[in-house]
C-alpha cells in the first residue's frame, strides 16, 4: 500500500465522514409485490446497525439496493456521499471496492481454494500489491478469523461455520469502509453463531468499519448492535437502542423478541 | 301459457355463447402471454449475445481464466472425443464397405470416409457430444453459481461476472471445439483404417494416401468455419442458460438439460444453414 492510499483510507475512516449511508424514502417492488414501501435510515460512521424483521420484510432487498445489486424503484441511497442510483457502471465498481458484503450462504467460489478465494477480490481491488504482500494480507485475514490452517482447502471441505468465517475473511481482506452482513448466523448452531457474532464485533474494532447487519437472530443483535431498526411491511417500524426493543410494550416487538 | 322449453332454449344458447367467448378470450390471453414471453426471452438472448460480444473486445480480458477454461474444455473432453472419433470412422467404414463393394468401388472407401468425416460427420457428431458435455457443464456450473450467490459475490467484489465467467467460456469454446473436431476427424480416419483392416490388409501409409487423394481444400475450409460457429453456439447457449438460471436447485438441472437440448438443436440448424452456403461453392 503506498502512502497516498494509506492516507486516503485513514481519512475516510476518521470522523470526517459522519454519515456513511443515508437512505431516504426507499421503494422497491417485484411485480405487484411491494417489498420496501418507504424506508429511511442512516448508518453512522463506526457503528453497527442491526436491521431486524420477519422473513420477507425486505431486509436482504434493502442491503442489495445499497450495493447496487438491485435497482430501487424510488427514493435515494447515498453511500459515502455518492448517490447509488446515479452512478455509472465503472463508478459503481469503484464504490464497491469500499464495501464488503457477506452473503447469507457465504458464496465462496467452489472451483477455487480458500487462498484463491481471498486473493480473487484482493488482486482486483488492490492492484498495487505485490505477490508477497497479497500472501501476507491473505494470511492476516485468515488469522483474524482463526482459520489459517484452511488456506489450501476447497470450500467443499469446510463446515458451514468455517465457510462463513472464510467468507468474512474474504470480505475484510480488502479493508472495506462499510460491511454489509446478510443473515450472518443463519443455519449455524448457537455456539458457532456466537463465534461469528464475536468476529463481527472484532472486525468493527480492528478495521474500524461501519456495518449494517441483517438478522432475525436476537442473540447476534445483542452481541453486535450499537443501534437497531425493525422493518415491518416494508417500512421502518421502530428505531433505537436494543434496550428500547427489549422493554417495548408493542405486541409485534414483544412477539418477535419472545420468539 | 308460454312454452317453457322455448324460454330455456334462448337462455342456454346465450350461456353457450358466453362460455365460448370466454374460452376464446382466455385462449387469446394465454397465447398472447406466450408470444409475449417468447419475445421477451428472445430479446434477453439478443441482449446477452450483444453484452458478451461487447465484453469480449473490452480491455482487461481475463486471460488467466480463459486459459483455464481452454484446459477444462480441451483436455478434459479429450478422452470422450477420442473414443467418439475412432468409433465414427470404424462404424462408417464397416457400414459403407458392403455398398461400395457392390459397385466394385472398394478403393474409394478411404477417400469417401475421409471426406464424409471431415465435411459433415466429424464436425456435427463431435459438436453434439460437446453440446452434451461442455454445454451442460457450463449450464450447471453457472447455474449453481447463480443459485449460491457466487455471481453476485463476484459483482460486489468489483469483478465483471460477464467478462470473467461468460466471455472466457465462450471464447474458449469457440477456439477449442474446432480443434477437438479436427482431432476427432484425425482419429476417425485412424478408426476407418482399423475398420478397413478387419476384412483386409491395408498399410497405414497407403490408407492415408488413398484417403487424401481426392481430398480438396474446399472439403476442409467450410467444415472448419462451421465448427467455429458450433463452438460459439455451444458456449453461448451453455452460459446463457446457466447465467439466467432461476432460484433453487431444480433450476440448476433445468439449466444443464436445456443447455444440451438447445445447444444440440442450434448445432443442427447452423449445419443446415452452412450446407446451403457450401452447396454454392
Amino acid at each position: 500500500m503506498d502512502d497516498t492510499q494509506t492516507a486516503t483510507i485513514a481519512s475516510e475512516k476518521s470522523n470526517k465522514v459522519k454519515t456513511v449511508i443515508d437512505i431516504s424514502n426507499l421503494k422497491k417492488s417485484f411485480g405487484d409485490q411491494e417489498v420496501l414501501r418507504n424506508v429511511s435510515l442512516r448508518l453512522l460512521n463506526g457503528e453497527n446497525l442491526v436491521v431486524l424483521g420477519k422473513s420477507g420484510s425486505g431486509k436482504s432487498v434493502l442491503i442489495k439496493c445499497i450495493v447496487g445489486l438491485l435497482n430501487a424503484d424510488g427514493g435515494t441511497i447515498n453511500v459515502l456521499g455518492e448517490n447509488v442510483g446515479e452512478l455509472k457502471t465503472n463508478e459503481m465498481g469503484e464504490l464497491r471496492k469500499k464495501i464488503g458484503f457477506l452473503f447469507q450462504s457465504g458464496a465462496l467460489y467452489d472451483s477455487m481454494t480458500v487462498k484463491q478465494n481471498l486473493e480473487f477480490p484482493l488482486r482486483r481491488v488492490r492492484k498495487d500489491l505485490s505477490a508477497k504482500e497479497i500472501d501476507e494480507k491473505v494470511m492476516e485475514a485468515l488469522d483474524n478469523v482463526g482459520l489459517a490452517e484452511a488456506i489450501n482447502k476447497m470450500p467443499s471441505q469446510l463446515s458451514g461455520g468455517m465457510r462463513k468465517r472464510i467468507s468474512l475473511a474474504r470480505t475484510i481482506v480488502v479493508d472495506p469502509l462499510i460491511m454489509l452482513y446478510d443473515e450472518p448466523t443463519t443455519g449455524l448452531d448457537p455456539v458457532t453463531s456466537d463465534e461469528i457474532s464475536l468476529l463481527i464485533e472484532r472486525v468493527q474494532k480492528k478495521y474500524k468499519t461501519s456495518s449494517i447487519i441483517i438478522t432475525h437472530d436476537i442473540e447476534c443483535a445483542r452481541m453486535t448492535a450499537n443501534r437497531v431498526i425493525m422493518l415491518h411491511k416494508g417500512e421502518v417500524y421502530l428505531e433505537g437502542k436494543l434496550e428500547k426493543f427489549e422493554t417495548s410494550e408493542d405486541e409485534l416487538i414483544k412477539a418477535f423478541f419472545k420468539s | 301459457m308460454k312454452d317453457a322449453t322455448s324460454e330455456i332454449k334462448p337462455r342456454s344458447a346465450l350461456l353457450k355463447a358466453k362460455k365460448f367467448t370466454l374460452k376464446i378470450s382466455e385462449t387469446t390471453f394465454v397465447k398472447t402471454a406466450e408470444v409475449n414471453n417468447f419475445l421477451t426471452d428472445f430479446a434477453d438472448v439478443l441482449l446477452f449475445i450483444t453484452r458478451t460480444f461487447k465484453e469480449t473486445f473490452s480491455r482487461d480480458f481475463e486471460f488467466r481464466e480463459f486459459l483455464r477454461q481452454c484446459y477444462q474444455i480441451g483436455n478434459k473432453t479429450l478422452p470422450l472425443i477420442s473414443v467418439t472419433g475412432v468409433i465414427m470412422g470404424l462404424v462408417l467404414t464397416i457400414q459403407s464397405r458392403p455398398a461400395l463393394a457392390k459397385f466394385g468401388a472398394d478403393a474409394m472407401l478411404p477417400g469417401m470416409v475421409a471426406i464424409s468425416l471431415v465435411r459433415e460427420m466429424g464436425p456435427v457428431i463431435t459438436a453434439l457430444i460437446c453440446a452434451g458435455k461442455i454445454g451442460s457443464g457450463m449450464g450447471a456450473e453457472l447455474g449453481s453459481m447463480k443459485v449460491s450467490e457466487q455471481i453476485e459475490a463476484m459483482e460486489v467484489s468489483s469483478t465483471n461476472p460477464m467478462r470473467f465467467l461468460v466471455v472466457t467460456r465462450v471464447v474458449a469454446a469457440t477456439l477449442m471445439i474446432p480443434l477437438l473436431i479436427l482431432y476427432a476427424d484425425a482419429l476417425g480416419i485412424m478408426g476407418s483404417w482399423v475398420g478397413a483392416n478387419l476384412k483386409g490388409d491395408v498399410s497405414f501409409i497407403l490408407f492415408y494416401s488413398q484417403a487424401f487423394t481426392h481430398f480438396e481444400f474446399i472439403d476442409f475450409l467450410p467444415a472448419f468455419i462451421k465448427s467455429i460457429f458450433f463452438g460459439a453456439v455451444i458456449g453461448l447457449v451453455g452460459c446463457y442458460k446457466g447465467y439466467n438460471a432461476g432460484r433453487g436447485t431444480e433450476s440448476v438441472g433445468i439449466a444443464a438439460t436445456s443447455a444440451v437440448v438447445l445447444g444440440s438443436l442450434l448445432v443442427l440448424i447452423v449445419d443446415v444453414i452452412a450446407v446451403q452456403f457450401t452447396d454454392l461453392l
